[in-house]
């Protein structure tokens, strides 16, 4: 069996599926974090140097996981939309954009509470936490540039010249903790060695990334549904379908 | 893990400022996302019927 892929890289195709999708990530997205926070709150022992503080954790590793990762992908479309002038990676690009800023912000908000009784501070200027707050004016540079052009497809090339040179800094924000001297504590968990945390810890950790990301999923493709339908709206399907939906 | 009664769950080992600052405004983006993709699909389909409106006047 073949499947065409192009099948789906039209606005026209791919608006019904994306809406079957963003339902069922919407629904995995429950469901993983309702699973993660319990396991969060009530499976996790308290940290033995931390105490209750640590269950910060749960939110803040899987927000900075999603603002680094979403990142990633809004510059892959972006890319991809520069290479072949594909509508959709344009669009695609432009509806992670907004979700992409929200976990970078929730990451640097549940840090700052995290930091305030581990650290003393609530911010401090070393290598991750800078990075970091550049990664959200990355986001919102991609995304105030691409209001203030008013022809979607130039303020699509625009914003993806903006979001391809700013890959640079995810690298930078990975690394930061071992390339310079932080505040920031090292990686408890990577690809490389066993993870320095309890398993209940880890398995919770997990699953709300998970969460996050199916959220991501959901919440980018809700807002590609509603860029096609702006960016569409002279095409007849997009009249027939506001026409069907009264 | 034993909390042993919800007001120890809600004091969070005198935490409670810093996890729950995390906790709630997390959930509060979240649901401000969900409910301006909302608002924002039902203008975009709102105006979009204004259009249609406007296009069978002209004929």
């Amino acid at each position: 069996m073949s499947i065409n892929w192009f099948k789906y890289s039209s606005p026209q195709t791919f608006f019904p599926l994306a809406g079957k999708l963003a339902l069922g990530f919407g629904v995995l997205a429950l469901l993983a974090c309702g699973v993660g926070l319990y396991l969060g709150f009530f499976v996790a022992p308290t940290d033995a140097q931390q105490g209750e503080a640590y269950r910060i954790i749960f939110i803040h590793v899987p927000a900075a996981w999603m603002s680094m990762f979403l990142y990633l992908v809004l510059a892959f479309w972006a890319g991809l939309g520069l290479a072949f002038n594909t509508r959709l990676s344009g669009m695609m690009a432009s509806a992670i954009a907004p979700t992409g800023a929200l976990f970078t912000f929730l990451a640097l908000w549940t840090g700052s509470l995290w930091g305030k009784p581990t650290w003393g501070t609530w911010w401090v200027w070393d290598a991750r936490l800078t990075s970091e707050l550049i990664l959200l004016f990355l986001y919102f540079g991609f995304m105030a540039l691409q209001a203030a052009i008013d022809d979607p497809r130039r303020a699509d090339k625009a914003g993806a010249v903006l979001a391809l040179v700013g890959v640079v800094n995810i690298p930078i924000i990975y690394f930061s903790v071992k390339w310079w001297n932080t505040l920031h504590q090292g990686a408890s968990v990577s690809l490389t060695k066993a993870p320095t945390m309890a398993a209940t810890m880890l398995t919770g950790m997990t699953v709300m990334a998970f969460g996050f990301w199916f959220y991501s999923i959901a919440a980018a493709l809700m807002r590609a549904r509603c860029i096609m339908l702006e960016r569409e709206r002279a095409s007849e399907w997009v009249a027939d379908y506001a026409r069907g939906s009264a | 893990m034993n909390w042993g009664g919800p007001e120890n769950f809600l004091a969070m080992g005198g935490y409670a400022l810093y996890v729950w600052g995390s906790y709630l405004v997390t959930l509060g983006l979240v649901i401000a996302e969900i409910v301006l993709l909302a608002l924002r699909k039902r203008r975009a389909l709102a105006r979009l019927r204004l259009r249609g409106t406007a296009a069978q006047g002209d004929r």
